[in-house]
């Protein structure tokens, strides 16, 4: 395969940034469900 | 925020048409129809993205010019339609924001910023992996990868703008007026290939004419972009859910302090 440093860098770039935006968004859905079930378990459903 | 308007049922439109958008304003409507389709968004997005990225990475035919440093392409192109797509919803939230005042159109565009953000960042980046073994340089000024550079100030823009303000509300409305604003540089992006003279190569994949890549190339690219899309959509929703569920928890929070305020007056009275 040619060029491969540049496909590397490129699929790696894109699979770390993926799994940060994802790990993230359900890391803080997670936490914010919690929180509310804690409140008040009435609103979190 | 007051407590009350946080859990309150959305107010009637004073514009027509916006009566239609506002059914799905209600937070807890939201939560429940997102709720449902997260799951299927996320595992299809995910399916999806393996086979359209696994195909093109091992099983697509290398370019006769470029040989395999093609392959970027499955993964750059996704995030330049990706860039430009959630500029677009970031706008028309933005516009539902303003003229109808719709509740989670503000939340939803201050999530979008964000992960639009990281989308033309890896637009940028990849095309920038892709352009040193092509042309021979990381970046070059010109007129697409320029527009698409003042895309992304445009979301850098919007996500700090958003949180400039210590009322909300007024970092909401200053948000969507910098977005729509910045929705002239769509079509500057999408027609600077034909507009100015350009390094970057003109569109290959057009609604009007028939696409001039191989078939073997395309699929694998049509693919990976539905998935990402899927994806994009998925963690947008996540990070829109995520957002109500926070603003719940303040008003909560604050009608509970409230509540604790006026009891121990009553009592003293």
């Amino acid at each position: 395969m040619t060029h491969l440093t540049y496909i590397i860098a490129a699929y790696g770039l894109f699979v770390v940034v993926a799994v940060w935006f994802s790990a993230t968004a359900w890391a803080r859905m997670a936490r914010a469900r919690r929180r509310l079930a804690a409140i008040d378990p009435r609103a979190s459903r | 925020m007051d407590a009350r308007t946080a859990l309150a049922p959305p107010a009637k439109s004073p514009v027509p048409g916006g009566r239609n958008l506002h059914r799905f304003a209600n937070p807890g409507r939201f939560l429940r129809l997102s709720g449902k389709v997260l799951p299927w968004f996320s595992a299809a997005g995910l399916v999806l993205t393996l086979i359209g990225l696994g195909w093109g990475l091992f099983f697509a035919p290398a370019d006769w010019q470029q040989g395999d440093a093609v392959r970027i392409m499955y993964v750059h192109v996704p995030f330049a339609w990706l860039a430009s797509a959630g500029y677009v919803g970031l706008a028309l939230c933005s516009l539902a924001s303003l003229v109808w005042r719709h509740p989670l159109a503000d939340l939803a565009a201050q999530e979008i910023g964000p992960v639009g953000a990281g989308a033309t960042a890896l637009c940028l980046a990849t095309g920038s992996l892709w352009g040193k073994p092509m042309w021979g340089a990381w970046w070059v000024w010109d007129a697409r990868l320029t527009s698409v550079l003042v895309l992304f100030f445009l979301y850098l823009g919007h996500v700090a703008l958003v949180r400039a303000f210590d009322d909300p509300a007024r970092g909401a409305r200053a948000g969507a007026i910098l977005a729509l604003v910045g929705a002239v540089d769509l079509p500057i992006i999408k027609f600077s290939v034909n507009w100015w003279n350009t390094l970057h190569q003109p569109a290959t994949i057009t609604l009007t004419g028939a696409p001039t890549m191989y078939l073997g190339m395309l699929w694998p690219l049509f693919i990976a972009a539905l998935g990402l899309t899927l994806g994009f959509v998925a963690v947008i929703l996540a990070r829109t859910r995520a957002a109500v569920m926070e603003r719940r928890i303040r008003a909560l929070l604050l009608a509970q302090a409230q509540r604790e305020q006026v009891l121990p007056r009553q009592v003293g009275a």
